[in-house]
């Protein structure tokens, strides 16, 4: 530690703002805050300061989405092997699949911090202010909600906009309207489709010699099968809820966002307001299809609440998206209809549009959009509570 | 009509190095300073030269805009010294004190019959009348308004605080006449809030009063919630506030006709070597009470969250009745033995992010390290957590960062104070300096309306 410290400060002059490399100071404190609290002292205002920083926040929050991780990797290497019609077990074949996943999902980790932290520190450098930590979440985030089989340049395309676009455009970290990582989602998803949606991209079926993909194949998630009108063919509520499906990389399993849910929520870094809102719009919305599927004889709609909420990514959007402080609703009162019209609109996207398979990134984008005006009637809400007031006294 | 309030929002801060209930009387002062920096916006006119004789209660200067209000000495003897600093800012006025202090008589005299504006006056002419601070704006109170209502708080909720109960001990009189006093002063409600847990019969038995009850966490002893919740303010309204010992302060001067500016102060932190209670001046010398201090330590007068920090050869401030000792906390912290990514099993955090919630008995030593730096809101709901008001924190705090004035003023600027936001400020994952901004937003608010 203390040959460290001394190492450190012993280049610093060199990145100094007047020094040699005085242009990339703020990568320079990047780094060295990375490895050391500053000795900041308080000036003014409280003189003790809460434990907490943004970087603990940040890293807390990556705890959360590492059960998704490990999993997604996992179940990579599980459906790949499925389809080819090997290791066909649950238990079967366990670091064959796993090792083929971490092969497939991590360059795509790798690349996303890599050209999302690379143009953090490019724009630290050109604006002169201190890197902050948000992108850490949205690194990881990005790779979760990406099919196996998308092409790494398409990683860095994606990241690139969402940074550039979604975020520093608008001041960097906490200045963002949308949410990073569906940002960039969504624009991989409307730049190229083919890759992003259908049949063909959630399973990877690359087949070296002596092997073969299985007869009636068909890579379909329960969504796309749905939408097409197969209900009959989406997974059982068991294997959806342990996330044994095809999807992303990082969304199909239930019990691993629980586990995600449950460090957040005990850390109380994400907001149990928001999860519970968004938990209930969507029984809501399935709650009243159940009602009316029979009538309208719509079968996607009659399928029981607890299992079309198990589908495709409505618990990560849940968990990890839409508890984005940045983008939500920051008002107490306005994260609970935040949450609940995420939810309701999720579920409507999804069993009525055909066009979207799965309606949870738009949900929350679009209520990304309509979080400030929410959080604008509540406040106006509370400033005429005050005026009322003021009236009874001077009345 | 007494009421009974539940406050749910907040936190107490758990800090080791509380006072412990053994009285000390102090060795009088050789020198006092009086600090025209104590009371904010203030600027002083000053009253006398170097070398000038003074008693106790003569005034060393008064304010320039308001030269009914005067600031008195709490000792008599020689002015040593006009302190000023950068554009000839008075710092302070130092006093050499003589040995017995000689005291200016402003006459004995029961407040109950005199009339309101010869307590006011009385109050004036002594320089015990900048104890009692405004609603809004959070400054001394303008002798010519009439406020709706007193506010009293009988106990401190702030981390390491002075226990009320044992320093209002057997100052029942003192106590007494001081409220009496202040009764003359409002049509309204002179309102004394204490904490159900209070044995103290000098506050259960005050009379002339209406006794109000409020419990929970810190910041329930903080006179600005106590408001907010019993008899908010409006536009255009203003409470009046003054603390137990500034109750005291006016009592003794009624009752004995003296500027006595006695203080029991608190001497706390980790780093008191024996926290213990003190009787002593305004103005006196923290070193009088501290002995040798660690060089690297941070001395506050007042508590670590809403304190000023002085350094050694500080004195004690006008309003203070308590001195905390911090270790001061300029060391960088690696990142996985004691920075952001360490176990923490010593680190105290209001949410849960370090496991030390699990340990709710532990008493923590927090040193001055800011433990992050400054950020943009990124998290939100925070301050709600720990800020008990009708109020949304981070938007008032934005429409002051953005000098809209109008907003702050619809979001309940004029309920606040900086003090009421000092939790936000401990609890800030962004390490925003919210208490100055607040303090901005109600200065310019004041500019703007008067």
């Amino acid at each position: 530690m203390k040959a460290l410290r001394k190492l450190v400060d012993s280049i610093a002059p060199t990145f100094a703002k007047d020094g040699k490399l005085g242009k990339l100071h703020f990568v320079f404190d990047g780094l060295e805050t990375f490895l050391f609290t500053p000795g900041h002292a308080t000036v003014k205002g409280a003189h003790i300061r809460d434990s907490i920083d943004l970087k603990r926040t940040m890293s807390i929050v990556i705890t959360a989405m590492v059960p998704c991780l490990l999993f997604g990797m996992w179940n990579v290497g599980h459906q790949h092997y499925l389809a080819l019609g090997e290791f066909l077990g649950m238990g079967d074949g366990f670091w064959d699949k796993f090792i083929f996943g971490a092969i497939k999902v991590l360059p795509i980790v790798v690349v996303s911090y890599g050209v999302g932290l690379g143009i953090e520190f490019l724009f630290t450098t050109i604006k002169g202010h201190p890197i902050q930590e948000g992108y850490l979440v949205s690194g990881m985030l990005i790779p979760l909600v990406m099919p196996v089989d998308t092409p790494l340049w398409m990683v860095a395309v994606g990241a690139a906009f969402a940074v550039v676009i979604g975020k520093e455009v608008f001041g960097g970290t906490g200045m963002n309207i949308l949410n990073v990582a569906l940002t960039a989602r969504a624009f991989l998803f409307f730049a190229y489709p083919t890759m992003m949606s259908g049949d063909k991209v959630w399973v990877n079926t690359d087949v070296e010699q002596g092997q073969q993909v299985v007869d009636g194949f068909s890579g379909a998630t329960s969504l796309g099968y749905a939408a097409t009108g197969n209900v009959d063919k989406i997974t059982s509520i068991a294997d959806s809820f342990w996330g044994i499906e095809a999807g992303s990389i990082g969304e199909t399993s239930v019990f691993a966002c629980l586990l995600g849910a449950l460090v957040l929520l005990i850390t109380g870094i994400g907001s149990w307001r928001i999860m519970l809102s968004v938990l209930l719009g969507g029984l809501a919305m399935t709650g009243i299809f159940n009602l009316v599927g029979p009538g309208l004889n719509n079968e996607y709609m009659q399928i029981p609440m607890l299992h079309q909420l198990m589908l495709g990514s409505f618990f990560f959007g849940l968990v990890f998206m839409a508890t984005d402080p940045v983008t939500a609703s920051q008002t107490n009162t306005g994260k609970w209809i935040y949450g609940f019209l995420i939810g309701v609109m999720a579920i409507l996207i999804r069993v009525v549009n055909p066009a979207y398979p799965e309606g949870m990134m738009l949900a929350i984008l679009f209520m990304n959009v309509m979080a400030p005006l929410i959080d604008h009637y509540v406040v106006q809400a509370n400033i005429k509570r005050r005026l009322k007031r003021t009236a009874l006294v001077t009345a | 009509m007494s009421t009974s309030i539940r406050i749910r929002k907040g936190l107490d801060i758990r800090l080791k190095g509380e006072a412990e209930k053994v009285l000390v009387q102090a060795d009088p002062a050789k020198v006092i300073a009086i600090k025209p920096t104590d009371f904010h916006g203030l600027v002083p006119k000053v009253l006398v030269k170097p070398g000038a004789k003074v008693k106790a209660g003569d005034p060393l200067f008064a304010d320039k805009y308001n030269d009914r209000i005067l600031f008195t000495s709490p000792v008599s003897g020689e002015v040593e010294d006009v302190v000023r600093g950068d554009k000839r800012k008075v710092l302070e006025v130092r006093v050499i004190a003589d040995p017995t202090i000689a005291y200016e008589d402003f006459g004995v005299g029961d407040p109950s019959t005199m009339n309101r504006e010869t307590v006011v006056q009385k109050l004036l002419k002594s320089g015990v009348w900048p104890v009692i601070r405004q609603r809004p704006f959070d400054l001394v109170a303008d002798p010519a308004k009439e406020p709706k209502s007193i506010f009293v708080s009988c106990f401190d909720t702030n981390p390491l605080a002075p226990d009320l109960d044992y320093i209002v001990h057997n100052h029942v009189n003192e106590f007494q006449t001081g409220l009496n006093a202040l009764a003359k002063l409002t049509k309204g409600k002179v309102n004394i809030v204490v904490n159900s847990n209070t044995a103290a019969r000098e506050f259960l038995d005050a009379k002339n009063v209406v006794r109000q009850t409020v419990d929970g966490p810190h910041p329930a002893g903080n006179v600005g919630v106590q408001i907010h919740h019993l008899d908010p303010i409006n536009k255009g309204e203003q409470v009046w506030v003054a603390s137990v010992q500034d109750v005291m302060m006016i009592g003794r001067l009624f009752l004995t006709g003296k500027y006595d500016a006695t203080r029991i102060v608190a001497v706390t932190g980790s780093e008191a070597k024996n926290p213990k209670y003190f009787r002593t001046l305004i103005g006196t010398p923290v070193k009088d009470l501290l002995g040798l201090v660690d060089p690297h330590t941070r001395v506050v007068n007042g508590n670590p969250l809403t304190g000023e920090r002085i350094g050694q050869d500080g004195s004690l401030g006008f309003y203070h009745t308590q001195i905390t000792l911090l270790p001061e906390g300029d060391e960088p912290k690696f990142f996985i033995t004691d920075g952001w990514a360490s176990p923490g099993f010593d680190k105290f955090s209001a949410n849960h992010s370090y496991p030390t919630w699990l340990m709710p008995g532990k008493k923590f030593t927090l040193d001055t390290n800011q433990n992050g730096e400054p950020r943009a809101f990124v998290m939100t709901g925070q301050y709600e957590k720990v800020f008990p008001f009708d109020i949304y924190p981070v938007q008032l705090i934005k429409s002051i960062l953005a000098n809209d004035i109008d907003q702050m003023e619809k979001l309940g600027l004029y309920e606040v104070a900086p003090e009421d936001f000092a939790l936000c400020e401990f609890v800030c994952t962004s390490k925003i300096n919210s208490q100055s901004i607040v303090r901005e937003g109600l200065d310019s608010l004041k500019k703007e309306t008067t």
